[in-house]
Parts: C-alpha cells; sequence; structure tokens
C-alpha cells in the first residue's frame, strides 16, 4: 500500500527534445503525473520544454520551466519542500541530476525521498566497473574487456574467453588498430598490429552477428516481477537499439530461449532492486543458447515507451504507483479494468518499429550507423504478418518510400559494402540487392541480419514481381491482389506494379481501390487488449489489418467522430509540439461531446496513449489509411490542420472525395501551399514579398539573378544528397548547389528569391474564424532572417519592433485571413527592415510556436482553433500580449554532439531537435535561462571569439567591451583581435587552425584548438564570416571543437550578443524561482 | 515450401465457419475446439498430452517461425525437446504459416513434422474473430475440412470419453534411482515433469493413471497433469484417497490439482473456455506473492467445496478461481498451473524443491 507520508512530490522532465532523448519522456512524465494526481498527491514538474503535453495546464500542479540542473532544481526543492522526488521519468537527464543531488547530499538535506528505485541500484546500473562487478555476483554474463600489455597476456585472455574475440587497440580513435581473431594464429597478427597503435589492448569475446533482444520488466516493493513485452531487433549487435529496426515480440526465439532470457531478467532485476521499470538488453548467440547482458536501464526508456504502446501496457503509470509503494497486484490493468495489473500481456499481433533519420540536414555528417544513435524519431507499425507491418512502417518513417519495394531508385556504389556496412537506408539496400538476384543467404553473410526476417522481405519482392505480370488490376487474380494487401502492399504499390505510373498516379490508384473494395478486399479493425481476446476488452486502441476478417469494433455512424490526423515520425522540422496540439485538439472535440479519433503511429508521443482519446488508430495518415477509417467512422469532419504538413497535405485529396475537411476549406489551404496562387493572392493583396521565380533552365536563372541581384535563396525540386535549400552568396557558390541537385527542368524546376539580408524575422500565429482574427500572437525572431525560423531564438512578445511594424503586420494578416477566408489555426512569416514588411510563407494550419505562444499568453490557441472548426463561433479572448508583464524566450536544442563530423553551423535549413520556453520578468532573464536550458552555462572566466565580417564585428562590438568591463579574459583570433585592439578592448590572439604550422607565428601564440581541447575557456563564439573553403574549414574546426569537448557554442552574433548582455546584466543566482503560475 | 495451395474450413458446432488454406496433413479432423495465448512453444504445446481430443487455435498469428526440433529421446528415454513421444493436438489453427524457419536447434519444419505425425493444420484464419467466438459461446466441437472432403456435424464429444486413458503409459516405468523414490500418476505427464524430478535427483516411478500404486514402497506421491474431465478418473481418486491415509507427501499437477480436490471431497466443474496461455497470474492466498503461471486446463476445482481440512494454496488473480490447494495439517498440495512451465514461464518451478523437501 502507498506510503501516507508523501504529500508532494517533484518530478523531473527531460528538458529539449534531442537524439536520443526524445518524445518518449513527455509519455513517460505525464502518465507519472496522472498516476501521482489520481492519489490526491500534489505535483511539481520542473521542465524546461514548453512544447510538451505534461507542461499543460492541469497536467502538473506546478510548473517550472527552468533548467533540469542540479543547480535549479535544488532551489526548486528548497521552495517546495516535497517529501518525494521522481528520478526515472526524465531520461538520462533527470536521472544524472538526481545522482547527482543525492551525491551532493541535497536530497537528505531537505529530506527528500526518491521514490521507486533506489538511487544506489540506478548507480550499480550507470557505472560499467559495479554494474559487471553486481552481475558477477550471480554469475549473469556480461561483454568485459580484458586489457593485456604483452601478447601472452593477451593470449591467455583469449583462451578465458574462447575465440572468436576481437581486439581492440587501447587509446586509439576510430577503431585503429582493431580486429577479429577465430584462432591463435589470427591473435598473433591482430595483436602485432594493435600493440604498433597502443601499449596497451583489449581483449573482448566477439559478439559479431549476435541477436539483440529486451525485455521490459516491472518489479513492485513486495519482489513480485513481470515481464511485459520483450524484443527483438531486426539488426543484430553493433547496431544502437535506437538505430535498429525492431520487433515486438520476439519472432525467433523459441520457447527455451524466451523464458530462459526471461528468467535471467528477473534474476537481474531482483539482484539490483528495482522498483518500478527497467530494460534489460541481451546479445544472444544465433548458434546455440549463450548470451552477455549489454545493459540495464533503470529507468524508464525509448524501449519502455515502444513497450508499452506495443502492448497496451501502461509502463509509466504503473511504474508512478509503484513508486509511491502500490504491488502490482494493487492495481489494475487500465485496458480490461477487470484484471490486475500483475500479468504479461499476450500480443495478437507483430508491432515494427523502424527509425527516422534526417541525417542529410546536417553538413559532413556520415551516413553510417552503428554504436551511437543519429536517429531523430521513430515509427511504431502494427500487423498481423511481418511483411504487413514494415511494409507499413517504412511508409510511415515519410522519406518518400512507399514500402520496402516499389520505390524511386536507389543509387548504390557497391551493394555488397552498403549490405556489410551499415546506413540509414540499409533496408532499402537489401530490397534492391534482392531485386538484383542476391539469395537470402548471400545477404545474411552480409548484413547477419536472421534469415526468417530476410526471407519475408523476399516474399514481398516475390508477390511484386508476380504483379508485374499483370498490366490491368482487373485481370490480376483475386489471391494475388488479397495476398499483396496481406503484405502490407498499398494501392499505390500495387498502381506502380501494374501501370508503372502511367497516367494519372491518383486515378490507378482509385483504381486498384475501387476495384479490391468490389472483391471485398477490404481492411478490418482489431483492438490492441493485453490479453489477445482472452477477457473482453472496452479498449480503444486499434489498428487496422488485412489479415482478419472481422471488426473488433461496431461504428456507431452517428456523425458523432471527429478524427484529428496526429503528425506522425518526430523529425527535424515536426516534434512534440505537434503532438501538444494534437493531444489539446482531441481533448476539446471530446469536452464539446464529439467522439474524439485520432490516428498517429509515433511510439513517442502523448496522443497515442490508451486514454488521450476515444478511439485511436495506430495506423498510417495516408491517403489510402485515412479513407479506410472515414468510411468506417463516417466523421463530423476531418481535422487536418494540428498535425504539422503531413495531415496538412492530405486536406485537398481528402475534400476531393469528400471527406468533411473541419476548418479553412481544402481549396484555401492549398492556395496557401501553392506558391504561384499564393503569390498572386498576395500580389492582389498589395502586399510586398521577396522576388522570386520558378525556373526550369539554367539561363532562366542566370537571367533572374542578374535582375535581382546575389545572395538568392535557392530551392531544388530534387536534391540528391545534402540540404534541400542553400543560400547562394555568388555564382560559384550557385553553379556548385545546383549541380548537386540532379537536374533543373520542367519536372524538376528550381525555385530561386531575392534572400534579404540583415532584416528581422517575425512569426504571426493566429487563429481566425470565418476571415476574422481572433486570437494573435506577434513573435519576433533574435537572429536575422537566414536563420531558419525552427533553429531561431524567439522572443513572445516581442521586445524591439515598432510599433508601426506590429500595426502593418496586423493590417496583412487580417487581409490574408480574409482573402482566404481562414477558419482554425494558421501562422505567417514576415520579414522587417525598418519599417518595410515582406510576407514570406504561410500556413494554413498550426505552427511550431503555437504551444509556446499559448502558454506564454495563457491563452490556448488550438483549444480555440477547435472551437472555431466545430463551427461554435467562439468569442475573441479579452488579453493581449502587450498587457504581459514578463516575456518568454524559446531556445532551440541541438543534437550536434551526437552527429560526428558535422559542422555545428546555422542556415536556412533546419538542423534543430528541440526546443525550450522558459519565463522571465524582462528579456534578460527569459533569455538567460532560456540559454541555459539547452545546455549553455555562464562563462567564468576566459572566451574565445571569432566575430565573423565587418558588419558582425561591429555588431558585436558593444558586448564584447561588456565582456571585457565585467573582468572576463578574451581570446580572439587574427581579425577579431586586430579589431578589438583598435577599439580597445584588451584581449589575446589566438591562432586559427591554418596558421598552426606558420613558423612565423608557431610556438608565439596559443592555439584556438588547444585553448578548447584544454577546456582553458568557457564558451566559444565563432561567427562564420564568408564562405571560402579556408574560412570554413578554419571554423569548422572550432566549431566542431567546441562541440567535441562539450563547451558552449553560439555561432551567431545577434544570439550571442543577446546572451553576453543578459549574463552580464544579472547571475544566475539572480534569476527567479518562479512557476508558471506565478506570472 | 507448399506448391499448391489447398483451401479448407474450420467449422463450429455453432454453425459458425473460417476459411482458410490446408497445411501439414491434408486431411479433415474434429475435436473440441479451444484457444491458447501463448506466443512461444509450439511444439511444447502440440506434444503436450493435455491437449487431447482438441483442435488448437494460436492466437499469436506468427506460428512456424524456428521450426520444429529433433526428436531424440535422453538416456532415460525423456524426450529432448518435446513434453511427450507423439503430437495429441488433433489439429491445429492459426493465422500466419512461417513457411521458412531459422534456428539453430531446429531439424524441419512445422508442416513436415505436422505431416509426418498426420496432424492437419489450417492457416490464414483471422484466429482473434475465432477466439473470440469461443469466448463468448464457450469452447467447442469443430472440425477443420480441407476442400473436396465431405464431413459433418455431429461428431464425438471427446470429452465424453476418457481422454486419460488414451494418454497414460500402459505399464510403469522407472527413471534414475535414488534414495528418494516418488511415485508419479500418469494422466498424460509431460516430460518437463519428469525432467524436473530426475535433474533434481529424484527417483520417479511412473505409472499408469488406473495402476494401484499403494502398496509400492515410495517417499512421495505425484498426481500429473492430464486431459478433460477429472470424473473419468474415480479410481485414481480411490487411489488417492488410499493414499493419503499414508500421510506421505503428495503434490499434484493440473489434473493432479483436480484429483487430490476431489479425494479430499471437493467438486470440479467445466470452466467457459478454460484457461490455456503462459500469463496467468496467481497469488499465494494470504501473501503478497504473485506469479506468473503458464496454464492449460478447461476444468476447475469449486473453491466453495472445499472441505474443512483443505484450504485454497493459490487464486487465479484474473477470474478468482482455484488454482492450488493444501492440506491444513498434511503435506498435501497441488496446483492447478504448470510450475515445470515448458512452454511458459519458470516462475515457480521451485514448487518442486518444495514438495521435494517434504520427502
Amino acid at each position: 500500500m502507498k506510503d501516507p507520508n508523501i504529500k508532494k512530490v517533484l518530478i523531473l522532465g527531460s528538458g529539449a527534445l534531442k537524439i536520443g532523448q526524445a518524445g518518449e519522456f513527455d509519455y513517460s512524465g505525464s502518465q507519472a503525473l496522472k498516476a501521482l494526481r489520481e492519489e490526491g498527491i500534489e505535483t511539481v514538474l520542473i521542465n524546461p520544454n514548453i512544447a510538451t503535453v505534461q507542461t499543460s495546464e492541469g497536467v502538473a500542479d506546478k510548473i517550472y520551466f527552468l533548467p533540469v540542473t542540479p543547480y535549479f532544481v535544488e532551489k526548486v526543492i528548497a521552495k517546495e519542500r516535497p517529501q518525494g522526488i521522481l528520478l526515472s521519468f526524465g531520461g538520462q537527464t533527470a536521472l544524472n541530476c538526481g545522482v547527482s543531488l543525492y551525491e551532493g547530499g541535497v536530497l537528505e538535506k531537505y529530506d527528500v525521498q526518491v521514490l521507486g528505485t533506489p538511487v544506489q541500484a540506478i548507480m550499480d546500473t550507470e557505472d560499467r566497473e559495479l554494474f559487471v562487478q553486481k552481475l558477477d555476483e550471480i554469475d549473469v554474463k556480461t561483454i568485459k574487456s580484458h586489457p593485456a600489455k604483452n601478447f601472452a597476456e593477451a593470449k591467455a585472455a583469449a583462451h578465458e574467453l574462447g575465440y572468436p574475440l576481437i581486439v581492440r587497440a587501447a587509446y586509439a580513435l576510430g577503431g585503429l588498430g582493431s580486429g577479429f581473431c577465430d584462432n591463435d594464429a589470427q591473435l598473433t597478427e591482430v595483436c602485432e598490429k594493435a600493440f604498433s597503435f597502443s601499449p596497451q589492448v583489449l581483449v573482448e569475446k566477439s559478439l559479431k552477428g549476435w541477436k539483440e533482444i529486451e525485455y521490459e520488466v516491472v518489479r513492485d516493493k513486495y519482489d513480485n516481477c513481470i515481464t511485459v513485452c520483450n524484443m527483438e531487433n531486426f539488426d543484430p549487435l553493433g547496431i544502437h537499439t535506437g538505430e535498429s529496426i525492431v520487433v515486438a515480440p520476439s519472432q525467433t526465439l523459441s520457447n527455451k530461449d524466451y523464458y530462459f532470457l526471461r528468467e535471467l531478467s528477473i534474476r537481474i532485476v531482483r539482484h539490483i532492486g528495482i522498483i518500478g521499470e527497467c530494460n534489460v538488453q541481451y546479445a544472444y548467440n544465433p548458434d546455440a543458447m549463450d548470451y552477455r547482458v549489454i545493459e540495464v536501464n533503470a529507468r524508464l526508456s525509448r524501449s519502455s515507451a515502444l513497450a508499452s504502446k506495443a502492448t497496451g501496457y501502461p509502463l509509466a503509470f504503473v511504474a508512478a504507483k509503484l513508486g509511491l509503494g502500490y504491488g502490482l497486484f494493487d492495481l489494475k490493468n487500465s485496458v480490461t479494468k477487470t484484471t490486475p495489473a500483475f500479468f504479461e500481456p499476450a500480443l495478437d499481433y507483430i508491432v515494427c518499429k523502424i527509425p527516422r533519420w534526417d541525417l542529410s540536414k546536417f553538413h559532413g555528417v556520415s551516413r553510417k550507423i552503428g554504436s551511437s544513435m543519429k536517429s531523430v524519431g521513430e515509427v511504431m507499425a502494427i500487423g498481423r504478418t511481418f511483411e504487413e507491418a514494415i511494409q507499413k512502417g517504412l511508409r510511415m518513417i515519410g522519406q518518400g518510400a512507399h514500402g520496402f519495394v516499389g520505390n524511386k531508385e536507389l543509387k548504390v556504389a557497391d551493394v555488397d559494402e552498403s549490405l556489410r556496412e551499415p546506413t540509414d537506408r540499409r533496408i532499402f539496400v537489401i530490397s534492391k540487392a534482392m531485386d538484383a538476384g542476391y539469395s537470402v543467404d548471400e545477404i545474411h553473410k552480409l548484413t547477419k541480419i536472421d534469415k526468417w526476417f530476410l526471407d519475408k522481405l523476399e516474399n514481398i519482392v516475390r508477390t511484386y514481381s508476380d504483379m508485374k505480370n499483370y498490366s490491368d488490376i482487373e485481370k490480376m487474380p483475386e489471391e494475388l491482389l488479397r495476398q499483396a494487401k496481406q503484405q502490407g502492399f498499398s494501392d499505390f504499390q500495387i498502381q506502380r506494379a501494374v501501370y508503372h505510373d502511367n497516367g494519372s498516379i491518383p486515378a490507378n490508384q482509385d483504381k486498384v481501390r475501387r476495384y479490391r473494395k468490389s472483391l471485398g478486399i477490404i481492411p478490418c479493425v482489431k483492438q490492441i487488449d493485453t490479453l489477445a481476446a482472452e477477457f473482453p476488452a472496452a479498449t480503444n486502441y486499434l489498428y487496422l489489418t488485412y489479415n482478419g476478417t472481422k471488426n473488433d469494433i461496431t461504428y456507431e455512424n452517428d456523425n458523432k467522430s471527429v478524427i484529428v490526423l496526429g503528425s506522425g515520425a518526430y523529425r527535424i522540422g515536426s516534434s512534440v509540439e505537434f503532438d501538444w496540439c494534437s493531444v489539446t485538439c482531441i481533448q476539446t472535440m471530446r469536452k464539446q461531446g464529439y467522439r474524439g479519433v485520432l490516428i498517429n503511429y509515433n511510439p513517442e508521443t502523448v496522443s497515442t496513449d490508451y486514454d488521450m482519446c476515444d478511439r485511436l488508430y495506430f495506423d498510417e495518415l495516408t491517403y489510402e489509411r485515412v479513407m479506410d477509417i472515414c468510411e468506417l467512422e463516417t466523421p463530423h469532419g476531418v481535422v487536418v490542420s494540428v498535425g504539422g504538413q503531413i495531415p496538412n497535405n492530405l486536406a485537398l485529396r481528402l475534400s476531393g472525395s469528400n471527406i468533411p475537411i473541419l476548418g479553412t476549406k481544402a481549396e484555401n489551404i492549398d492556395k496557401a501551399e501553392d506558391r504561384h496562387k499564393f503569390s498572386s493572392i498576395v500580389d492582389a493583396l498589395g502586399v510586398d514579398q521577396p522576388e522570386w521565380s520558378e525556373l526550369t533552365t539554367i539561363e532562366d536563372v542566370d537571367k533572374f539573378i542578374a535582375k535581382v541581384g546575389y545572395p538568392v535563396l535557392v530551392r531544388p525540386s530534387y536534391v540528391l544528397s545534402g540540404a534541400a535549400m542553400n543560400v547562394c552568396y555568388d555564382e560559384d557558390k550557385l553553379r556548385h548547389f545546383l549541380s548537386l541537385a540532379t537536374e533543373v527542368s520542367k519536372e524538376h524546376p528550381v525555385v530561386i528569391s531575392k534572400f534579404m539580408q540583415r532584416c528581422k524575422e517575425i512569426e504571426f500565429d493566429a487563429v481566425a474564424d470565418e476571415g476574422e482574427i481572433l486570437a494573435y500572437a506577434i513573435s519576433e525572431h533574435i537572429e536575422y532572417a537566414g536563420v531558419h525560423s525552427g533553429d531561431a531564438t524567439i522572443q513572445f512578445p516581442p521586445q524591439k519592433l515598432y510599433v508601426e511594424t506590429v500595426r502593418r503586420i496586423k493590417k496583412i494578416a487580417h487581409k490574408i485571413a480574409s482573402a482566404l477566408q481562414i477558419s482554425g489555426p494558421f501562422n505567417i512569416q514576415f520579414l522587417a527592415k525598418e519599417n518595410e514588411i515582406k510576407v514570406i510563407e504561410c500556413n494554413l494550419r498550426a505552427s511550431r510556436s503555437f504551444p509556446f505562444v499559448s502558454k506564454v499568453l495563457k491563452i490556448n490557441f488550438i483549444e480555440l482553433a477547435a472551437k472555431v472548426m466545430l463551427g461554435m463561433h467562439p468569442v475573441a479572448p479579452q488579453k493581449s500580449a502587450f498587457d504581459l508583464d514578463y516575456v518568454g524566450v524559446k531556445s532551440s536544442q541541438f543534437s550536434f554532439a551526437r552527429l560526428e563530423e558535422a559542422d555545428p553551423m546555422l542556415g536556412v535549413d533546419m538542423s534543430s531537435t528541440g526546443e525550450v520556453g522558459c519565463l522571465g520578468d524582462d528579456l534578460n532573464e527569459a533569455l538567460l535561462k532560456s540559454v541555459l536550458a539547452v545546455g549553455n552555462s555562464i562563462p567564468k572566466k576566459k572566451i574565445l571569439l571569432s566575430t565573423g565580417d565587418a558588419l558582425q564585428k561591429a555588431d558585436m562590438l558593444m558586448a564584447c567591451r561588456l565582456l571585457a568591463n565585467h573582468g572576463y579574459d578574451l581570446y580572439a583570433t587574427g581579425g577579431t583581435y586586430k579589431y578589438f585592439i583598435e577599439n580597445s578592448i584588451p584581449c589575446t590572439k589566438v591562432l586559427w587552425p591554418t596558421e598552426c604550422e606558420n613558423p612565423n607565428l608557431k610556438g608565439r601564440f596559443r592555439t584556438a584548438l588547444e585553448m578548447i581541447q584544454e577546456k582553458e575557456v568557457e564558451m566559444v563564439i565563432n561567427i562564420p564570416k564568408n564562405f571560402t573553403e579556408e574560412e570554413l574549414s578554419n571554423g569548422y574546426k572550432i566549431r566542431r571543437a567546441a562541440i567535441d569537448f562539450n563547451i558552449p557554442l553560439f555561432t551567431n552574433a545577434r544570439l550571442a550578443t543577446a546572451f553576453i548582455r543578459s549574463f552580464c546584466s544579472m547571475s544566475q543566482d539572480d534569476i527567479q524561482i518562479k512557476s508558471w503560475d506565478e506570472y | 515450401m507448399i506448391e499448391t495451395k489447398l483451401r479448407a474450413r474450420i467449422r463450429l458446432e455453432n454453425g459458425a465457419e473460417f476459411e482458410g488454406w490446408s497445411f501439414g496433413y491434408d486431411k479433415p479432423c474434429d475435436g473440441e475446439v479451444v484457444f491458447s495465448t501463448a506466443m512461444v512453444g509450439y511444439p511444447e504445446s502440440l506434444t503436450d498430452p493435455s491437449y487431447s481430443g482438441q483442435i488448437l487455435c494460436v492466437t499469436y498469428p506468427l506460428i512456424g517461425n524456428y521450426g520444429v526440433p529433433n526428436e531424440g529421446t535422453d538416456e532415460m528415454g525423456i524426450s529432448k525437446n518435446f513434453e511427450s513421444e507423439k503430437i495429441w493436438v488433433r489439429g491445429l489453427v492459426i493465422s500466419e504459416y512461417s513457411f521458412n524457419y531459422s534456428h539453430w536447434d531446429a531439424v524441419k519444419s512445422l508442416d513436415a513434422w505436422l505431416k509426418e505425425h498426420n496432424i492437419p493444420g489450417i492457416y490464414g484464419i483471422d484466429t482473434r474473430a475465432l477466439t473470440q467466438v469461443l469466448r463468448e459461446n464457450g469452447s467447442m466441437l469443430g472440425m477443420i475440412v480441407p476442400e473436396g472432403v465431405a464431413k459433418d456435424f455431429p461428431i464425438k464429444d471427446p470429452n465424453a470419453e476418457n481422454q486419460i486413458s488414451l494418454v497414460s503409459c500402459k505399464k510403469v516405468i522407472s527413471y534414475g534411482s535414488s534414495e528418494k523414490k516418488v511415485v508419479l500418476v500418469d494422466c498424460g505427464v509431460k516430460h518437463n515433469i519428469l525432467r524436473c524430478f530426475v535433474k533434481r535427483g529424484i527417483e520417479v516411478i511412473r505409472v499408469p493413471w488406473d495402476y494401484d500404486f499403494t502398496d509400492m514402497q515410495y517417499d512421495g506421491l505425484f498426481i500429473s497433469n492430464g486431459p478433460g474431465n477429472p470424473e473419468f478418473c474415480g479410481i485414481t481418486e480411490e487411489h488417492i484417497k488410499k493414499a493419503m491415509s499414508m500421510e506421505k507427501p503428495i503434490f499434484g499437477i493440473c489434473m493432479g490439482n483436480q484429483l487430490l480436490a476431489r479425494a479430499g471431497g471437493a467438486k470440479t466443474y467445466k470452466l467457459k473456455y478454460g484457461h490455456r496461455s503462459h500469463n496467468q497470474p496467481v497469488r499465494l492466498s494470504g501473501t503478497n506473492n504473485c506469479y506468473i503461471t503458464s496454464q492449460n486446463h478447461g476444468y476447475a476445482v469449486d473453491n466453495n467445496t472445499l472441505g474443512e481440512d483443505w484450504e485454497p494454496l493459490f487464486i487465479n488473480m484474473n477470474d478468482g478461481t482455484n488454482e492450488g490447494i493444501k492440506h491444513k495439517s498434511k503435506p498435501f498440495f497441488s496446483v492447478q498451473f504448470h510450475p515445470e512451465a515448458s512452454s511458459g514461464p519458470t516462475d515457480t518451478e521451485f514448487l518442486f524443491d518444495e514438495f521435494i523437501s517434504k520427502l
């Protein structure tokens, strides 16, 4: 039973989304908060991630938008005096913070009890040495490194471990001098090489090709244990589980294997002393019953979010209750509501998780995947065959694939190598190899992927090629068509096999759809009920499959369903903010008496939680699937405007198929999306826009540029690799960039627009009702235009805009809203130079900044928009941003540290993975909190500067003087040094990387790189000056070093200036510890 | 690989029909249709004698993935990989059959194995929908009928015959030799029960279900699992009653639980659709100790009919049914679930140690 002394509990969130720590912690934190509130416990949440659902009104009693660091958490503890703290719901950030509070004696000082897994158990799993020791105590095998200083020692270690082995040179970067060996002779050879690199080698058991298996284990304080789910990685060991395709439950384990590992998991978890939830990862020998424990995560993790969504078992919710002292037998299975939470879900489907990468957004990053995580999001597909699940999943990742086959041809230089050395595209290389006649055995040899998976993939290839024998869908045997649908083929893939995209693709798709429906080949709806239909379950957790003959649901057809289309996989440019929008929208619909139906397939979200909506379809957001669902639900309407671009893109086609779109009409959405249509509307309204043109020949490109002049923003329609758009400052750069685009032609035009320099960028987020604006928020970027709005630092309300600018913006927005008869959320982006305003973009949907402005202004824009979309004509809220006596600042979180070799520079393409939003009494305070919350710190003494070109140097002069006046030691590279001295700012000269070998300079000055590598500076300001190769390479080395050595880096003069001003105006101790409701 | 696909149907006595494709042995079969929600362990389930007379519908949709291991036995004649010498299930109903299998320990496909044992299978069935029919209506009779075969109801109800007499050994068999001897009454014993005793150094004397063992020299009595209705085993009950008077330790599993209960005066009844899965939660009565268990039974002990000397040992946390009984003063206890697992979770294997410690 629960501990009655716990009345107030502090929960640590995970902060901004970043690679390796994403939306899954919004899910786990939200569930934990729900579990606590249900018990009448007062909850306090610290999480600066303002776009999350957990930081919404009504989820926690008190919310602090503050950095999750020991400093701030201690302040909050001192102020709130909670009796308990939960550390395992906010990822590694919260866990590390908790451990450090424990070690620092803070928890003891304030008598705060850690609920759930004790800190000692956390430390036992986090520290590699302690972990191995701990598992040795119960004879559980871990992966061990045996250090050896000479060949004799290496050989002894080898014989103890048994071949095959891997020998690595210690202290050598990038795997230099390491190799595999199967016998003594090979060991001799590899050791000779390794010892030439390093005085020490590490001998380890080679687990190459071993399976990777995970178990999610729950334990209560009475020592009762269950394993909620196991999972098997499609990719064998060596690829981080976050980078692997994963299936649940395991597919290639026999009963013996399954329960052998299950028993071990429970033994481990009991020995470590987990209370709550944890995850055990194994390497498992594909040729014998042999295993090694890879690691144990003593907290909710990405895998537990996946397991929770895959089984319907609310892991985070249960873990929170167990932390309060409940036993598993005290709690109910929240799906059946009658059976206890002490049980292990039985699945009658297979789920397939596929990661989503956005590597092409980064300059210089390698596409290879391996032991560190690079993916930014994931999808979960559900089916009743593996083929069905994986084909669904490959469509869901939203990178142009239509499934495993039937995709645009992938160009692969060396298929063998691409199979052997996995990249983010390996699954498609497998498809290509199969198409080229590689056998399953050959592919298995190169990839070590279990043949079971490969055989299934080959089934897909075979069916596709069988379908190609028919040139008319009506000639195709019914059985083949059914089989194709059961293997997860979309109507699009089928039309491609049959008609090869000839004629109108949508018309072909419709033909396939009509014909199969006439044969009764339609999907059926199944529940995820945790018990494989053994008990009746009133669950609303659904998926569609062609491997079934009966719907689990009977439909009311009462015109009361509102379908909200969710946001799909998190990606750069679309993440948790749209989940907040989806959740808020669906909740509003439900409050208004509608049946809230949601479609989404992202396991990291709150929107896909079992109790968020009346019906959840864990399924695709494609035209085909949305139509399937609409035909079942016959909805009152469909909301396409709260889930980002994916649903927005479906508007026109759904509306064309007579699906009622709620809010702004689909043709008007299209008018804003279509560049030409929007441009002529803007012209007709007499509103200014940067000059642009869509061009199909190089001659036309030159002509246009001759007219507008450089720099220009170039957007080709198809680029092989690299960024999708770029700013070109001169002809060389333009030619180079266009050469990356495969072609410039009628089919692949390039859009070029005049790039405006030194302009302010302004966001206008609003809700309109039949063309009348009900509420709006104008926010201002701190950086000049040219930094993607998703990467920019945003201040709201605007702090530096002329009243006249604001007035003009409002006027233009009113005109546009009225012209497009907007009913619902929308966003317009403006450029402003002095009072000259230009429109750059308009989206008739919720934008990334909706949660931020809604929470700062305390007017819920989505709730308002949802009411508009229901035709309720809500009254405009009587509150304006000008009434606020505080400021909100949104900062972007970058994940460059995870992306080896990527250039951490900002540009017109977005590269941030997350954001925070903090409040302050003035701009300085809000900005300081916000910048600290994305992982920066205030420099103590030493700062390294390269402040860019003449204009930027001038821009930063005042700020640099401020630094000098505050006693900072400034270290500057050549030009900056000279400029500082000319302006009487004391500073020390340091060398650029290219100057290091110059005999006149070498030795006389410190080099910038060594100051970074030795961590002598606490902040690096590196403003790229121009885009010459030398400049880029010099700057790149410094920027990259700052990232690799974890030193706060600023590459934008405006942001750097603002940050300097704020920390010079106040210290960390001056920051007020105020919760959201205190503003 | 099956070259030509043969259509087949599974038909239930209430008129429900599902169409799919035949695999394994392409001939018809009939029996009581039951479902299991276990996600792994088809080789173990198919050879579990408790399934005698039944057509098994597996709710997990992907079956055959890891093939079938070899049929060898150890030096004592205990099957290495299976739960008995043969397949007892009369027919197998699944959703998706995996034509290709992948496992180091596999020697053949499920299809080939079923063919060897003349067991029909059907795939391509919406096993979830079929399970819902069984859940709502209770287990019922049914048949698998390949296309082109004439077969109709009525069919013989396997519950009307004594399935235990079919699956029990015909003569006394001994396993191992030891100071400690356990007489094992074979109502359809799973080989893992034999393994669980033997690996603990116990000598097992396996006797047929109706064999009068009461004059034998032994240290403990074990009553095994077995198929169908316990009411057919009046004679076994009589032997157990006699054994109880000798006060030597008694341990029963599954059918053994029902027979011990009946011998102690309690009643048994048929559950609507039985417990067949790997995820049945049970709680040790009067404690906070809970276990996940493997189960396979259609009949249960009525808690309300336990005599004064008896008390429930375990309770099913899902539906409150009896999961074991114990004598208040004597060393007699039994469980409804399978502590030997195979297939299923191994949480309760300690019960063997418990029993052995009493010998």
